[in-house]
């Protein structure tokens, strides 16, 4: 109830900043944590494009509300064929970071109106969906896909919580319809598939990387599966994301690198960072609020993270055109909304940077139970880009870089010991939260070739015992299936959490070593999801400018929000036989044991004795003819 | 083959073997020795090549160029070093932080097992600080780490401050693939190990430290940097380890080939290369940089802030900045170019340095004698000891052979039993046990009693025990078992022939260095030693070749290799310290030299001693 009353005010916002004109405001105030109280103040305020940001982010937090974003002219074409009714938007989050880097995350979503899932429907009309996704998602019966691509490790110590986290390689994990009776058959061939489409290695991904969680991941869309048997999760954590990567993902999208914020999406710097994460989410939503038929979101994310030390060249100075190396001209066509989001919480007084041209939209959400403001660009109006007929954001920095961050939640992973025997894998989890504690769930999935001492796992929080609510361990098979754990553990307030657990390194055969065998083999990020309570419902000091009656009691929305956090990968050696000399060694080792083994074994098995020589022929013939006569023989 | 199935045949072998004992021995010995000598000898060794594909095709250019800044910090870094009368923990976390690194820090405390009178320290309490470049678009599972110690007084100040202007231009570069942690650790080598068993989270002796809140997946490859001057003449490398283990050939290599690029004059062991091998005086140079690090590897222990990180399987090497005020001089800015060209290489590396060489010596840096070159000398050494066994073997089997030819004789009545053979065995060991344990833990009653010092008192109490267990084990062999029979001390020195076979194989595969000095001074006198030789002269030989008068000897050639010789009381002071630094390397960083020579090489020999005093 809740969820579609909220639904129905953002759709209302969205349809009043449509209509309204930008004003001249440049005093701005806070939306409470209520949604009811901030449609009132936006509307008092005509801000345009309150919603839209948070929306965004919301739909990853919490699937049920989901709403359709279709703007005012949606209703008089519900009548239309399907795909007029298709919609595409593209927005860039722009946020300065605490540590003086900058992080710009991209967002495209395509909406698509039709349902080829159900039984005899076959869909070959596309308007802004690719062709190529719709077509495996209807061969394969896909009900929800996600896939990531990243470069490098988000480091939620300097940086805070990402938009949408991923692991550092390929992560991939799709709930299959429940229809499909070979969920493993198609996994494979769905892999494979996607391998082609994003020229990716996404076909290492078998049974040995393939696991089952059981509850770590489950569906974003709509549909409440929780049967886990149609579910598949493989991550690469080897991956190497690159131009090649890039590439076809951006061919999905509506204007391709034509136009658009897409345009912004070269290459040449966006591998020049310190971070690098494309994604492909694809889910169910519903097409209307009363939820009667479905729709296809495709939602294309990109998250890039610049350097201040090697891009700024000394100047703390950015700039799109210098991150990008391109500006922005117009908006995509076909997009039905085209926003720049540049977040300037910290930034009320301008004393950390100087952000130009300066821009009187101003918005308001709460992301990742945080309060955040932003300065929005509009691209569909032609104000935005000036006399210059381009907009190239300027933001300057005046102060100066910051310390470490303390995330509520973080979470660290290392192999500990030495030598090649044994090892002991620890997973740290740290809780900063003053006084609140919370669950977590998590996940580990371990290759086999690292032989879990399942009897070792110890999990201490404080230096005493946690004992974990929920355990699910499914031991691996060798050569067929990794180990999965997944764990529920309560994390005291203001806390650091230790999971440890032996393993021992298998010896591999000679043919299962990698062409690189000394580089080590990588065990993918254990992944630690959770409900966190806010920042928000933490803070003091917002009632001064809010109504008291609005603030008691913490709305449930904000007073927690889902986070899922992401180890390092790791890097294990194992015993690995000396590849450069196997003929050395096969040949000496052959003629050791075929000299040594066979004169011993001569020498144990042979029986010795006096053998007397055989008498000459002659005494032979003569003790013959002696025997006939009885006469005693000759000695 | 029936080469030994055939009597008449094996008859012939053994008694070939029997009869030309001694002189196939002798020959051996002195094969083995002149082997040995002649690895020096440059057309006998081959010239060093780089086998690591990842690091020998693509020469990166250095443009490192911030030496000036360099020795500025340095001098800031001294002045806040003598303020903080210790590591300046704070200037140097705020200096790492604003050169864009993520700074951490641990502390940590050990409390020795003896007072260090080298280093003069007891209880040490420290703070290591490190910052971790991470490395662009690279996930934490790769990391290098370059270390510099921070030492008392004013030295390796320079070495601190290039450290931090190299992080300086490091952070500015793009090409890193693997994150780079530079750390400046206090108290030299105790500061490695405590920051190594943290990083590790191992704890194998015994250290306090506080957990690390910084990591950067597995460690690839370590330098250690120590430089104390603003100018240098030559660089030298360091790279024997605990427990002579070495890092990858490739290594030294890669050093090698950057200081020959840069024009910088690169010595090991301190000594220079030079061109004449066909004179006497080169062959003997290279034969003095060989000893060196013969000697250097012999001793087990850690010669710079590198070797600790060998046992974690890390490559590691140390190098070390000399002004010998030569004419010769190279400015901070090339040692920091130098610096920058092998990070960058090592960055390039795909796998682990695993392609060159772990089992090597260095005659100089452009040549190196592989192990399959130098295992022969010591296989000579070990076939002496095996055929002496052999000997004894047919010399005890040979009255039971005639028993078996002969008509119904009975079982030889002087067959000694086992007790005869144990009883020794088990005396010796006793004396080595009590040897590796009382003189640490006699040390409070020793300073009570008489008026040493503590680690007077733990190398003095070694000193006795090793003397005493001479008197020890043949008076009472004598009182157990009565008369030694013939037999008795053959099967003695058969079974101790045979471990000592062992034993020094074992060191030898580890350590080659260690194997080879313990088997060229125990081998001649173990072979031949009988209780029919006259006592008093043999007792004095066989004492001036015991273990301990080995490392006496060590001592007086290293000093004089060293070019740096002492007399004899100085050579007893060194060889007093050498005593109680084995002993804190085996309690601080688990160095093996002390337990095998107490529990193992020190009871072998004792049980020739008893072969001596059969009667």
């Amino acid at each position: 109830m809740a969820a579609h009353r909220s639904g129905l005010s953002l759709v209302c916002i969205l349809f009043f900043s449509s209509l309204a004109h930008p004003s001249n405001c440049d005093t701005l105030e806070k939306a409470n944590d209520n949604k009811a109280e901030k449609l009132s103040i936006s509307e008092v305020n005509t801000n345009g494009g309150v919603a839209g940001e948070d929306l965004n982010e919301r739909q990853w937090l919490s699937t049920d509300v989901e709403v359709d974003k279709s703007d005012g002219s949606k209703n008089s074409e519900t009548l239309t064929p399907a795909p007029a009714k298709d919609q595409f938007q593209e927005e860039l989050v722009i946020r300065p970071l605490h540590s003086g880097d900058i992080y710009a995350s991209f967002q495209f979503r395509t909406l698509w109106d039709t349902d080829f899932l159900r039984e005899g429907q076959k869909v070959s009309h596309y308007r802004l969906f690719p062709k190529s996704l719709g077509q495996v998602l209807s061969k394969f019966s896909v009900r929800e896909l996600h896939i990531s691509f990243t470069q490098g490790f988000w480091r939620t110590m300097q940086w805070g919580q990402p938009f949408i986290p991923s692991p550092p390689g390929a992560e991939l994990w799709v709930w299959f319809h429940d229809t499909v009776s070979d969920v493993d058959g198609n996994w494979k061939e769905l892999t494979n598939v996607l391998s082609g489409i994003f020229c990716a290695s996404l076909n290492f991904i078998d049974l040995t990387n393939t696991v089952q969680p059981s509850a770590s991941f489950k569906p974003l869309g709509l549909g409440n599966a929780t049967d886990h048997r149609f579910l598949r999760y493989a991550t690469l954590p080897r991956e190497i994301v690159c131009t090649e990567n890039l590439t076809p993902w951006k061919k999905l999208l509506p204007c391709g690198s034509k136009a658009g914020l897409a345009v912004l999406l070269k290459s040449e710097k966006l591998f020049h960072s310190s971070f690098h994460s494309q994604a492909v989410h694809i889910r169910p939503v519903c097409q209307d609020e009363r939820c009667t038929s479905k729709a296809w979101e495709l939602r294309q994310t990109l998250n890039v993270v610049f350097d201040l030390y090697t891009s700024g060249q000394g100047k703390k100075e950015w700039s799109l055109f210098k991150m990008f190396s391109r500006t922005l001209t117009e908006a995509c066509p076909l997009a039905s909304s085209s926003k720049v989001y540049v977040d300037i919480t910290d930034n009320p007084e301008g004393e950390l940077f100087e952000l130009s041209p300066a821009t009187p939209l101003l918005s308001q959400a709460v992301v990742l139970g945080d309060r955040r403001t932003y300065s929005v660009f509009d691209l569909s109006r032609a104000e935005t880009f000036g006399q210059l007929r381009s907009l190239n954001l300027l933001l300057r920095w005046k102060g100066d870089s910051g310390d470490m961050l303390r995330p509520l939640l973080h979470a660290e992973r290392y192999v500990a010991g030495f030598g090649l025997q044994t090892g002991e894998i620890h997973t740290v989890i740290y809780n900063n939260h003053p006084y609140r504690a919370f669950p977590v769930l998590l996940m580990d999935s371990v290759p086999w070739y690292l032989q879990l001492y399942i009897h070792t796992l110890t999990v201490t929080s404080k230096s005493r015992d946690n004992k974990p609510s929920y355990i699910q361990y499914q031991p691996a098979k060798d050569r067929h299936r990794p180990h999965l754990l997944e764990m529920l553990i309560q994390l005291p307030p203001h806390s650091m959490t230790e999971v440890t657990v032996q393993f021992e390194r298998a010896l591999l055969k000679w043919t299962e070593y990698t062409p690189d065998p000394n580089h080590g083999f990588y065990v993918g990020s254990s992944v630690v999801s959770a409900l966190v309570p806010s920042m928000v419902a933490m803070s003091t000091n917002f009632t001064q400018d809010q109504p008291l009656f609005s603030s008691f009691v913490p709305v449930k929305e904000e007073s927690s929000y889902f986070v899922r956090v992401y180890t390092e990968p790791l890097l294990v050696n194992l015993p690995t036989p000396d590849f450069s000399m196997p003929y050395n060694v096969i040949c000496l080792t052959c003629t050791v044991v075929a000299v040594g083994y066979g004169s011993f074994y001569n020498l144990l098995t042979r029986t010795f004795q006096v053998d007397e020589p055989s008498p000459p022929l002659s005494k032979r013939l003569a003790n013959l003819i002696r025997r006939m006569r009885g006469v005693p023989l000759l000695a | 083959m029936g080469l030994l199935s055939d009597p008449n045949r094996r008859k012939a072998l053994t008694g070939l073997l029997t009869r030309l004992n001694t002189p196939i021995c002798v020959v051996c010995f002195l094969a083995a020795v002149v082997w040995f000598m002649g690895l020096a000898f440059e057309p006998f060794t081959l010239r060093s090549y780089m086998s690591e594909n990842a690091m020998g095709s693509t020469m990166v250019e250095e443009r490192f160029s911030s030496g000036e800044r360099a020795l500025a910090l340095a001098k800031e870094f001294g002045a806040h070093k003598r303020k903080a009368g210790g590591m300046p923990v704070d200037w140097l976390v705020k200096a790492m932080r604003s050169r864009g690194l993520e700074v951490f820090t641990q502390s940590f405390s050990r409390k020795l097992p003896f007072p260090d009178e080298n280093k003069e320290r007891y209880m040490v309490r420290g703070t290591n600080v490190y910052g971790i470049l991470r490395a662009p678009r690279a996930p934490r599972t790769e990391a290098l780490v370059i270390t510099a110690p921070c030492s008392p007084g004013d030295s390796n100040n320079q070495a601190v401050a290039l450290l931090l202007a190299l992080a300086q231009y490091f952070r500015n570069q793009v090409y890193w693939a693997k994150d780079i942690i530079f750390l400046v650790n206090e108290h030299d080598l105790i500061g490695t190990q405590a920051w190594l068993e943290g990083y590790h989270h191992t704890n194998i002796t015994g250290m306090e430290y506080s957990p690390l809140q910084g990591r950067a997946g597995s460690i690839q490859a370590a330098l250690s940097l120590e430089l104390s001057s603003d100018v240098i003449t030559s660089l030298d490398l360091v790279l024997e380890g605990l427990n002579g283990q070495l890092p990858n050939l490739d290594l030294a290599n890669l050093f090698y080939a950057f200081c020959q690029k840069l024009g910088v004059l690169c010595t090991i062991q301190g000594k220079l290369q030079r061109n004449d091998w066909d004179t006497a005086e080169g062959y003997t140079h290279a034969a003095q940089t060989m000893m060196l690090m013969v000697l250097k590897q012999a001793c087990g222990r850690s010669w710079g802030d590198h070797g600790l990180f060998l046992r974690y399987h890390i490559e590691a090497a140390s190098i070390r900045g000399i002004n010998s005020f030569r004419h010769y001089k190279t400015d901070i800015t090339t040692i920091g170019r130098l610096l920058e060209g092998m990070v960058r290489k090592l960055n390039n590396l795909l796998e682990r340095l695993h392609q060159s060489y772990f089992f090597y010596l260095l005659p100089s840096l452009s040549r190196f004698v592989s192990i399959g070159y130098y295992m022969p000398a010591f296989g000579l050494l070990a076939v002496i000891l095996l055929l002496r066994a052999l000997d004894l073997w047919v010399h005890l089997g040979a009255p039971a052979l005639t028993a078996v030819d002969g008509v119904t004789e009975a079982e030889q009545p002087s067959s000694p039993g086992v007790l005869t053979v144990l009883t020794p065995l088990v005396i010796s060991h006793l004396t080595g046990v009590a040897l590796y344990l009382l003189p640490v833990h006699l040390q409070e009653m020793a300073v009570e009693h008489f008026p040493v010092s503590e680690t007077e008192a733990v190398v003095l109490t070694a000193i006795a025990i090793y003397t005493a267990g001479l008197a020890l084990p043949h008076n009472t062999q004598r009182l157990l078992s009565g008369e030694g029979t013939e037999q008795g001390w053959k099967v003695l020195k058969l079974t101790a022939l045979l471990y000592l076979a062992v034993l020094l194989g074992c060191t030898a595969l580890i350590n080659f260095s260690l194997g080879f000095i313990l088997a060229i001074t125990l081998v001649p006198i173990t072979a031949s030693i009988t209780p029919h030789m006259p006592k008093a002269l043999s007792a004095v030989v066989m004492v001036l070749l015991s273990p301990a008068f080995t490392i006496l000897y060590c001592v007086f050639i290293y000093q004089e290799l060293i070019e740096a010789p002492v007399s004899i009381g100085e050579g007893w002071m060194l060889f007093l310290s050498v005593i109680s630094q084995g002993i804190l390397d085996h309690a601080l960083y688990g160095s093996l030299v002390y337990p095998l020579l107490a529990l193992f090489i020190y009871p072998c020999w004792l049980m020739f001693w008893n072969i001596l005093f059969w009667n």
